[in-house]
């Protein structure tokens, strides 16, 4: 682990800057410490600052430029006539890597010395057993474009990693020094140290535009990639979700869509009107005891992890339904084949955001001034006259901003309906029958063996992105609707 | 205006004739929409805690099995005849004797305890070892190669008994059931209710779900959580040594420094529409990023932890924020009042005053992140059998391992209804993780919150 180590030096150079920059500093007063600008310990931060900062940057910029770099630079040195008729350039970079990797790891198991595993040559030695014994699989053996390729990645990984050493420590170093001749007893070492502090708190700050970016760009890339490999107007347009690992799929996202939306539908069917209702009493009925007791219990119902309802959905709520609605059940009918369906799902998702509609819905009640209910109390009215015309309409829009975020929940829940809603993409409006959902394809298809350039794998990348716009409009939708319609008390 | 002032006095109330005391039936009408609309809400709650209370009863009732495991206590004779041919306690020897050379000896070992307690069977041996679990031959094995100087003597062991065998024992697995079962016989049932009443096979607290590992479909007897434990463990370790210091930063700039400007308002908006976006999300982001580009290994806990933060970082930039806005800005003039500046104003006074409100808010972040499995999905962790508990950090980061909501799931997707049991007894095991963190955070609240 060489960037451990880089790490731990650089650690140990800013301790040793922290102390020596506050020796200085104090030796330049003459051990006088009226005398310095800033507290003696500032000028310890600046030098120790000043030998992490840029180091540890320079080592992460490098650590995440490096394999691009080298990616673009070795795929470029294969043929097109290298990629076999059945595979893909990125399914040969990835045998590149692996041999890269196993001669790697068969210089430091000793199996071969440095200057073997340099001059390896396809075919001579077994090198696919070479492979085999460090514990790296490959599917056929080494080709010779191939074996070059691992040389070459392996040559500019190493030279990279060389340099990225030296450049991190001479920037660790330069550092080191720079703001050591620079301490002196006049220096204003507080300020310096302040500002940098700010610029790494508006980093952090920015980790979230960030994070945004990542997940837009990484999304937005796979799935122009994919929109290369399959047409969009079957994707957005088409009726059939067939994939095939063999080619000719069809995969359109509208059968998902449906299942979605009808899961969610059931499941707001269930939450809204049991979370509103459990609101409404809380607030406007419930004692201060039952409150204190009732509330924290509701809640739980929040706090319990998704895989939770998923196994409830998939072991208790579905048979259960099985044994009322299918073959041989209480009902004699036989309308549900198996424990999976959008009723299920939908069920038990609904428990899951009972919680979440009424805690929202709670604290937007309780924002609308007891001066309307008086009012309509002295009028006259009774209490669910008043919850119902006065009480209702003020708090109408920051409810339906909860049921927006309720639906956006649901839409993106994945483990209820990968356990609970069935595989089978289909337009069908029987409650009873599986059905599949975004989530649950964008789980199916990167789980297992994939292959970042078949459609089959890329759509999940297309699916994802639609699950994010389709959620972040919701969310923006609920906020604009609650600042739009809010009624401004005084 | 003129209407009114001219209509006589009495007139209008006559209308309904009676007197206040007395209902009308359009006041009847009035109170029984009242007590409706009451009881629609008193039906609402309690569904919610009636749903609560089924939860929890089934999670309680299904799970508590897995604590229990049945163990058939065995005296072995460990043959030299047949472990260590040469006899001269070579352990390469010793190693070459595979998990099939030990069937005869537990086969042996079967036989010999049935005819001590004098029970009449008419199994054959074969029969006789299938309600030992499959994982038999391989702990024998592992205590000859450890202890090789006991070969040729007589020990005691305590054998897990198969799944079936343990199904029977809890009720799971019934007479009625297993008649077309390929995996137990009725005969052998016979059996194992003798060697019950003999007290050679029991029912035991079982240890070794909570710290074991994961087993293969075959062997459900043996699947423990412990080693997805400490993966878990130490994706927590990651969340927390990134989720804190960068959220803690994040709220601080936001909350005390941040001008009004372009800049804040875009980070705002980022933070609270990431804290919307699906955990699947993550997911995706997690795979593309740090496996697809950054290559990092798959399956490591180091990628889920990672992923994780990114996940964990709003709810508590939220909390963190929330509690210092509560800190009165008396103290921050105060500080700057005696000559501190405005950083030091923050970090020395203000930061301080707000810890225990940013460590519940963590706790909570990190209790959330504990349980949440779809992004783990997507970057490996499933479907994968770590067999072994890391030894290092580093190990522990790196070496592919699974998470214990991960393992539930892989759990509930087996075949066996064995692993069910498993699968409800792992959440027990994560809910008291989650409850415990929960309390702690509530009771750090209450102990050192402060009203200014």
């Amino acid at each position: 682990m060489p960037t451990f180590w880089l790490v731990a030096l650089l650690l140990a150079l800013s301790a040793a800057g922290f102390y020596g920059g506050r020796r200085r500093a104090l030796a330049t007063a003459a051990g006088n410490v009226k005398e310095l600008h800033s507290l003696p310990s500032y000028y310890g931060y600046h030098v120790a600052m000043a030998a992490f900062v840029p180091a540890i940057a320079a080592l992460a910029v490098w650590l995440l430029a490096q394999p691009m770099f080298i990616e673009t630079r070795v795929s470029g040195m294969i043929p097109a006539e290298a990629v076999p008729e059945s595979s893909t350039l990125g399914l040969v970079m990835s045998d590149v890597r692996r041999v890269a990797e196993g001669l790697d790891l068969a210089v430091e198991q000793g199996l071969l010395t440095a200057r073997e595993a340099r001059n390896a040559v396809a075919g001579e030695q077994d090198l696919r057993a070479l492979m085999g014994e460090v514990g790296v699989a490959l599917g056929s053996n080494v080709r010779p474009e191939v074996l070059e390729a691992a040389q070459a990645y392996r040559n500019l990984s190493n030279t990279g990693r060389t340099a990225m050493t030296v450049v991190v420590a001479l920037l660790a170093l330069g550092g080191f020094a720079w703001a050591y001749s620079r301490t002196h007893k006049d220096f204003r070492a507080r300020n310096v140290v302040e500002r940098a502090v700010l610029g790494l708190l508006i980093l952090a700050a920015s980790l979230a535009i960030l994070t945004t970016i990542g997940i837009v760009l990484s999304m937005l890339f796979e799935t122009r990639n994919f929109f290369g490999l399959h047409s969009w107007t079957d994707f957005f347009f088409g009726s059939t979700w067939a994939p095939n690992f063999r080619g000719g799929s069809e995969l359109s996202i509208l059968p998902l869509l449906w299942g979605t939306l009808y899961i969610s539908f059931i499941a707001l069917l269930v939450a809204v009107p049991v979370g509103l209702f459990a609101a409404i009493y809380l607030s406007e009925y419930a004692s201060g005891a039952v409150r204190a007791f009732a509330k924290p219990l509701l809640e739980i119902l929040a706090g319990i992890p998704t895989i939770v309802y998923g196994l409830f959905a998939l072991l208790t709520v579905g048979p259960a339904l099985a044994d009322l609605f299918g073959k041989g059940g209480l009902l004699g009918v036989e309308w549900m084949a198996g424990a999976t369906s959008v009723l299920t799902a939908g069920l038990v998702m609904g428990v899951m955001l009972i919680p979440f509609v009424s805690s929202l819905s709670d604290d937007i009640i309780n924002a609308v001034p007891q001066a309307l209910r008086d009012g309509s109390l002295g009028l006259g009215a009774t209490k669910s006259e008043t919850v119902r015309q006065v009480v209702m309409p003020a708090a109408l829009p920051g409810i339906v901003g909860a049921v927006l975020l309720a639906a956006s929940r649901a839409i993106g829940e994945t483990m209820i309906v990968v356990m609970g809603a069935g595989a089978i993409a289909k337009f069908s409006a029987n409650p009873l029958e599986s059905m599949t959902t975004i989530t649950t394809r964008i789980v199916s298809q990167l789980t297992g063996d994939t292959d970042f350039a078949s459609p089959e794998t890329l759509v999940a990348f297309a699916l994802g992105l639609t699950l994010f716009v389709l959620t972040l409009g919701l969310n923006v939708l609920a906020l604009y609707i609650v600042r739009k319609y809010r009624e401004q008390y005084e | 205006m003129t209407d009114l002032s001219q209509s006589p006095a009495g007139a209008a109330p006559r209308k309904h004739g009676g007197s206040l005391l007395e209902k009308t039936p359009h006041t009847r009408k009035r109170n029984a929409a009242e007590t409706r609309f009451k009881a629609y809400g008193i039906a609402a709650i309690t569904a919610g805690l009636i749903m609560l209370l089924v939860l929890v009863t089934t999670i309680v009732g299904k799970g508590t099995g897995a604590f229990q495991q049945t163990f058939v206590t065995l005296n072995v004779e460990l043959l030299e005849a047949k472990l260590d041919k040469k006899g001269n306690r070579n352990i390469e020897d010793i190693k070459k004797v595979t998990t099939f050379g030990y069937a005869p000896i537990i086969k042996g070992a079967m036989e010999a305890a049935v005819a001590e307690l004098g029970i009449e069977t008419s199994l054959k041996s074969k029969e006789l070892a299938g309600i030992l679990s499959k994982d038999v031959a391989a702990q024998l094995r592992d205590f000859v190669i450890a202890n090789p100087d006991q070969i040729g003597q007589t020990v005691e062991f305590r054998f897990l008994a198969s799944s079936r065998v343990d199904g029977y024992l809890k009720g799971r697995v019934t007479r009625d059931s297993i008649v077309n079962d390929k995996n137990i016989s009725a005969e052998q049932l016979d059996l194992v209710d003798a060697l019950a009443a003999a007290g050679v096979l029991e029912k035991t607290f079982n240890l070794d779900f909570i710290t074991g590992a994961d087993a293969s479909d075959a062997r459900p007897e043996a699947a423990g959580i412990g080693v997805s434990m400490l993966g878990s463990l130490f994706m927590m370790l990651v969340v927390l040594a990134l989720a804190l210091p960068i959220g803690v930063a994040a709220s601080i700039y936001l909350e005390e420094f941040a001008p009004q400007n372009w800049l804040t308002d875009m980070i705002e908006v980022n933070i609270s529409n990431l804290a919307a976006v699906p955990s699947i999300v993550f997911g995706i982001l997690g795979l593309a990023v740090f496996i697809n580009y950054m290559h990092l290994p798959t399956s490591a806990p180091l990628v889920g932890g990672l992923v994780l933060t990114l996940m964990t970082l709003p709810t508590i930039i939220i909390s963190t924020r929330a509690s210092l806005k509560s800190v009165p800005p008396s103290i921050r003039d105060a500080a700057l009042g005696v000559g501190a500046s405005k950083m030091q104003a923050v970090f020395h006074h203000v930061l301080p005053l707000a810890a225990p409100g940013i460590l519940t808010g963590t706790i909570i972040g990190l209790a959330q992140a504990l349980g949440e499995t779809a992004p783990l999905l997507l970057i490996g962790m499933v479907g994968f059998i770590a067999s072994n508990a890391p030894e290092t950090l580093a190990d522990g980061l790196l070496a592919p391992n699974s998470a214990m909501p991960a393992q539930i799931y892989e759990w509930a997707k087996r075949a066996d209804p064995a692993f069910y049991e498993r699968a409800w007894g792992g959440i027990i095991i994560l809910l008291i993780f989650l409850v415990t963190m929960n309390t702690l955070a509530v009771i750090l609240r209450r102990r050192f919150e402060r009203r200014w």
